[in-house]
């Protein structure tokens, strides 16, 4: 398969980037997006041009590490993350427009990698439970009910990649902070920082710059992790529950 | 990373919160459900043109009588409406810097088109609302109306507003206005009640077609006067031109 492709490059986070035209020839269809851009890159170096920077790490979808807007939307808009996409979607000839997660929290570093700490710094101002250290305690000593352990779970399911930010018109990261506000709400071991939590996380996302949620609901139709915006409105009574309490 | 931080107090937590993103949020659907409930009352106190002339100017005529409940809810709602406008272009702007640098690549998978033009629906909605307001309200654009008067002396309410519906130009920009007003709540609706907590994936789907529905109740509920006006189905009493 051949492709034409539309990519952004940029040398660093400083420099002013732009759309590079590259040819993606004799591609398998059974590779994956970043395979493909392996191929690519390759070709680049053989030439002498720096190649296509980008995140990747598991290339399992487990990991959260790869990005990408493809065609306008994160990870292609497809089941799954960009390292599960595989080439066989798009059509032979096609045309393919490849940019980064675009947000003022997710500065470009270089090329298609852009630097998405603000949500690690989201998960370190509440994102955790307080507990000791030591002895492992007895599995099942504390009874959750199966629906709220797969309820937390589907919370849980979060990979951290951040699509829901680039998807959002706002660029909201609030997807993903409901996800992980959720996910610790509904377990005992979260109850004790359940206020302190909500509270922290909130205001740590809006220091980091993320915009405001006006309901979309872009992010949950690009989540590789159909993480649902139930989430979020969980977050919301969350987050009044906390000002009351 | 950071130090130990102790518990905020509870004064903290509310400046906090009404100026976090879900504070702002939840402000604007509290004030759009008072204005929404004012949209609504309005709605039927008009529709009473179809009892008649009596019905109608006497309704008028009990609320002018009431100049303290008049004048706290006209109070209330132009601070409801003046924070909602605020905030709504607050948070148009807010949003907009959150992305810099926009996509070469646009695309939308399932927010309508509503959903993403809540800022202009709105702005149309706020210009009708002046125009209204200096129509019938302040009867500024149109001062003959203030000579109105039916047989027991009231201001005739009534005459006026069929008078003002014969116009085309005037009912086709009320058209418009409450085609506007259909568009902002049809978003509006399934958006607060998401905002304030009330939703689930049970009833994400459930509550968007509740919006459309209440969205186009309210649209027929208005647009009925003007189109009985223009299809003769009520017509101005004996002597009035
Ligand atoms: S590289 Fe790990 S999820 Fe894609």
């Amino acid at each position: 398969m051949n492709f034409k492709l539309h990519v952004w490059r940029q040398k660093n986070a400083a420099a002013k980037g732009r759309m590079e035209q590259y040819e993606a020839r004799d591609i398998n269809g059974d590779m994956s997006f970043l395979e493909m851009l392996d191929v690519v890159n390759e070709d680049l170096v053989e030439k002498g041009i720096d190649p296509i920077h980008f995140d990747h790490d598991c290339r399992e979808g487990i990991c959260g590490a790869c990005s990408l807007v493809i065609n306008g939307l994160p990870h292609g808009g497809m089941t799954g993350t960009t390292c599960e996409v595989r080439m066989r979607l798009f059509k032979d000839g096609s045309t393919i427009y490849i940019e980064p997660f675009r947000a003022k929290a997710f500065p470009v570093i270089k090329d298609l990698t852009v630097d998405r700490t603000s949500i690690d710094r989201v998960m370190q101002a509440g994102g955790f439970v307080s507990t000791h250290t030591g002895a492992a305690t007895d599995a099942n000593a504390i009874l959750i009910p199966k629906d709220k352990a797969e309820e937390a779970m589907d919370a849980a399911a979060c990979i951290g990649c951040g699509a829901c930010v680039a998807a959002c018109k706002n660029a909201s990261g609030m997807l993903f902070v409901a996800a992980k506000v959720s996910q610790l709400a509904l377990l005992p071991q979260g109850q004790a920082e359940r206020e302190r939590r909500v509270n922290k996380m909130v205001a740590q996302m809006d220091i980091e710059g993320f915009g405001n949620c006006t309901n979309y609901f872009e992010c949950e139709a690009v989540c590789p992790k159909d993480i649902s915006v139930k989430f979020i409105a969980k977050m919301n009574r969350e987050y009044m529950r906390a000002l009351v309490k | 990373m950071s130090t130990v931080q102790t518990q905020v107090s509870p004064a903290q937590a509310q400046v906090a919160f009404i100026s976090s993103s879900i504070g702002k949020k939840i402000f604007q659907a509290i004030t759009g459900l008072f204005l929404f409930l004012f949209v609504t009352g309005h709605m039927v106190g008009n529709l009473q043109i179809f009892l008649g002339q009596d019905q109608l100017n006497t309704y008028a005529q009990a609320l002018k009588n009431l100049p303290a409940l008049i004048w706290s809810v006209r109070i209330l709602m132009f601070i409801f409406f003046a924070i909602h406008i605020w905030r709504g272009i607050q948070l148009y702007f807010e949003n907009k810097f959150s992305r810099p640098i926009s996509y070469v690549r646009n695309a939308t998978v399932q927010a309508p088109l509503s959903s993403r033009t809540m800022i202009f629906s709105g702005a149309g909605i706020l210009l009708y609302v002046v125009y209204h307001l200096l129509h019938f309200t302040f009867i500024t654009t149109n001062p003959q109306y203030a000579g109105l008067h039916d047989t027991l002396g009231r201001h005739d309410v009534y005459s006026m507003i069929i008078l003002g519906y014969q116009n085309i130009a005037i009912s086709a920009v009320y058209l418009v206005a409450m085609f506007f007003l259909c568009y902002h709540l049809s978003h509006a609706i399934p958006s607060f009640m998401q905002t304030i907590g009330i939703n689930n994936q049970k009833w994400e789907p459930r509550l968007k077609v509740l919006g459309y529905l209440i969205a186009v109740v309210i649209f027929f509920g208005y647009s009925v006067i003007p189109a009985a006006v223009l299809s003769n189905f009520i017509v101005l009493p004996e002597g009035v031109h």
